[in-house]
């Protein structure tokens, strides 16, 4: 997996091309967004980080640019303007994760993950399994290893986004995100508690648990024996 | 990550003010600089509408004295005229009835008459004897042409030898006899002359009376408008609580004054805001501070066991992510007090915001042993930002939990309610904790306040903060009241109209 990152500060860059490196991605730099729209139109990248202020052209020109000339890369902007309008206007500019500055650096591994992950898995998708775990889309139910079980909506749809991406880190601020449009961090950490539930009735009474909670980055749904994967 | 512009924003406008009043400041009163100081005072407004007004005052001043003048030595004049011309028709109807002898003895009789009416009266022959009248010999100077004429007489008054001066009319008679009618007119002359100093006085009285009054009016405008500077300046020097005295008077300069002072009083509530936020982040975060420093050092020092390491390491990062947090929530404050979010405001069901964070709370409150209960009659809409009204729910749920006492009975109930009140939306989160005493119910939404000093309570003092800023924000209010016991949060909003 090849990742360019677009940022200015060298500091930031240097600590992106390192964590990103041990994590096992192969990352090519930019320190200007001419420099970035260059690298990134050659193409033959995975995914895009983007700063928001850059020097030359600043990120959200780029990105038009670059989704202009029809190259479809997946890119996520990092900035230190977080207001709702600013990531408004970050997606609208052809983002497609907006991430706002400080950030842990497992959140951005985690949301880079997922952005690698989304061009796989088909949407049109009615179904999903991981192990003996099954979810029906249509009909809405949830069986695990033939016995079925009963949620309410938000743990579905908690359930769904674990299962969309089994196997990997999902943090709570994604969980936040994603099931209950919540775009701030409330004070408390509320979605432990709602993940203890789920766990209660997907894990209760198996002897191999599916759901495991990654210390200092959130939870994954995985298969027992699988080990939590890591971009190749 | 507060901007250095965004600290010094509220300055600006004092010193904009400052620049505007400065105009007539006078810095610098040195002999050296008197011409400029003239130049400076002709500058001043007042100053140019005192002498604006003074200039017109002089020349209506002037037209009035001159029309007064011209209009009395005309009527003077006239009445001259008319004496003559009926005295000659007299003399004349004479003549025509007796001839030249009739003519003599009435203007002989006449001569003899009234010295103090001032009438001249000659008749002389052909080569000007005088054959009967009040002169003597014919006026040195006089023409002889028959028609209007202008001479002097030698008068002998209390033995004063006096030259008047004199109107008449000459008057050839047939056979080359003369007939002088005349006037003397140094009365009149005299009375042209009263009349032409007494307005000389008159106008000179009414130039210094416009002069001082002018001078006064523009002097007392003046130092009306140098209150204002001077108050400004000392408020640019750092006196803020320095205010432009009033007179009570009520007119423009007190509105001024007042408009300006009221603009005062919110820059200083403001700076003391300000002030009171600064020094509270430099403490609220001087402690963490401290903490994560010691934290690392710790690390540094654990050396050998790596698992201890870590564990320092990773009680570090939260710290730092704590204190992320706190930053993260003073600058959404900030932004929602700057307006933020305004022109994103779209229709949205109240009632469904606060079942929405009701539910994403009630699993925590249950584990914690509250019980979240949520009333709603029925839909309630209002105008506004999704994710900021979630979040002022979610802080209000969060205190809630924090300062309740789930586990003691009935304490533990927190009730949530949105319902439609005479018009306003009304949200309401109950609790039964300790609640809030009167006193402080307005020191509880500044930043960073929080009731016990210890602040041995987690959380960083923002909610309420946030709450009230989003309240404003939706053109709302936040009051807190008594639940008996516990604290009564509510919130009202305007209803949205139209939108169902």
């Amino acid at each position: 997996m090849k990742l360019l990152v677009v940022e200015d500060d060298r500091e930031t860059a240097a600590y992106l091309a390192k964590g990103l490196g041990e994590s096992g991605y192969a990352v090519d730099q930019a320190s200007d967004g001419r420099e970035g729209l260059f690298l990134a139109t050659g193409g033959g990248y995975d995914a895009i980080i983007l700063d928001r202020m850059l020097p030359g052209i600043d990120g959200l020109s780029l990105l038009g640019a670059l989704r202009a000339a029809d190259i479809r890369t997946p890119a996520l902007i990092l900035s230190a303007l977080g207001s709702v309008d600013d990531r408004v206007k970050g997606l609208r500019a052809g983002g497609d994760d907006y991430l706002v500055k400080p950030f842990a650096f497992s959140e951005l591994l985690a949301r880079i993950e997922a952005l690698l992950r989304r061009g796989q898995t088909p949407t049109a998708t009615t179904r999903l399994h991981v192990s003996d775990l099954e979810m029906d889309l249509l009909t809405r139910s949830v069986k695990r290893g033939g016995r079925s079980i009963e949620l309410l909506p938000r743990e579905f749809q908690l359930l769904e986004c674990l299962m969309r991406n089994a196997g990997h880190v999902v943090t709570r601020t994604m969980l936040l995100e994603t099931v209950w449009d919540y775009h701030f961090d409330p004070q408390t950490n509320v979605i432990d508690v709602h993940v203890s539930r789920l766990r209660q009735k997907i894990d209760k009474g198996f002897d191999r648990p599916l759901l495991h909670t990654v210390r200092g980055a959130g939870y994954s749904l995985r298969a027992p024996d699988s080990v939590l994967l890591q971009p190749e | 990550m507060i901007g250095k512009g965004a600290l010094l924003a509220p300055y600006l406008p004092i010193v904009t003010i400052a620049e505007r009043l400065r105009l007539a400041v006078p810095r610098d009163r040195p002999v050296a600089q008197m011409r400029s100081a003239a130049q400076r005072v002709w500058k001043t407004h007042a100053f140019r509408l005192a002498a604006l007004y003074f200039a017109v005052f002089v020349l209506s001043v002037l037209g009035v004295l001159f029309f007064v003048y011209w209009t009395s030595a005309d009527f003077v004049e006239r009445q001259t005229e008319a004496t003559l011309d009926a005295e000659i028709n007299g003399l004349a109807e004479q003549y025509a009835q007796g001839g030249l002898s009739a003519l003599i003895q009435i203007v002989a009789a006449r001569s003899q008459g009234n010295p103090g009416d001032s009438m001249i009266y000659l008749v002389t022959t052909q080569d000007g004897r005088p054959l009967a009248g009040n002169l003597t010999n014919w006026p040195a100077g006089a023409a002889v042409t028959p028609g209007p004429l202008s001479f002097t007489i030698q008068t002998q008054a209390k033995g004063q030898a006096a030259t008047h001066p004199a109107r008449g009319m000459l008057i050839v008679i047939p056979d080359g006899y003369r007939l002088l009618v005349g006037r003397d007119i140094s009365d009149a002359a005299r009375f042209r002359d009263r009349v032409k100093m007494a307005l000389i006085w008159s106008g000179l009285l009414a130039l210094v009376a416009g002069l001082a009054g002018g001078a006064l009016m523009s002097r007392n405008m003046l130092r009306r408008v140098e209150q204002v500077n001077r108050t400004a300046e000392r408020v640019v020097a750092g006196n803020l609580s320095d205010r432009v005295p009033l007179r009570g008077t009520g007119d423009e300069f007190d509105q001024l004054a007042g408009n300006l002072n009221g603009m005062l009083d919110q820059i200083e509530r403001l700076m003391t805001g300000m002030r009171e936020v600064t020094d509270n982040v430099a403490h609220d975060l001087k402690t963490p501070l401290a903490r994560l420093r010691a934290r690392l050092e710790l690390a540094l020092l654990g050396g050998a066991d790596p698992a201890a390491q870590n564990a320092a390491i990773r009680a570090a990062i939260d710290e730092a992510d704590r204190m992320l947090a706190t930053f993260n929530a003073l600058l959404s404050i900030a932004e929602v007090e700057a307006g933020a979010g305004r022109e994103r405001a779209e229709p949205l069901a109240l009632d469904e915001i606060v079942r929405n964070a009701a539910e994403l709370y009630e699993p925590l409150a249950e584990e914690r042993g509250f019980a979240l209960h949520f009333d709603s009659e029925a839909r309630v809409m209002i105008r506004g930002d999704r994710n900021l009204l979630s979040q002022a729910v979610a802080n209000l749920i969060d205190n809630a939990l924090k300062y309740g006492d789930g586990r003691a009975g009935r304490r533990g109930d927190i009730r949530l309610s949105v319902h439609d009140g005479r018009g306003r939306a009304v949200l309401e989160v109950a609790d039964h904790g300790p609640g809030i005493p009167e006193s402080e119910r307005e020191t509880v939404f500044n930043r960073f306040a929080r009731l016990e000093p210890s602040r041995s309570t987690p959380g960083n003092g923002l909610g309420l903060s946030l709450v009230r800023a989003v309240a404003r924000l939706h053109g709302g209010a936040v009051e807190l009241l008594d639940n008996d016991p516990g604290l009564k949060v509510r919130l009202e909003f305007p209803i949205a109209v139209g939108a169902t």
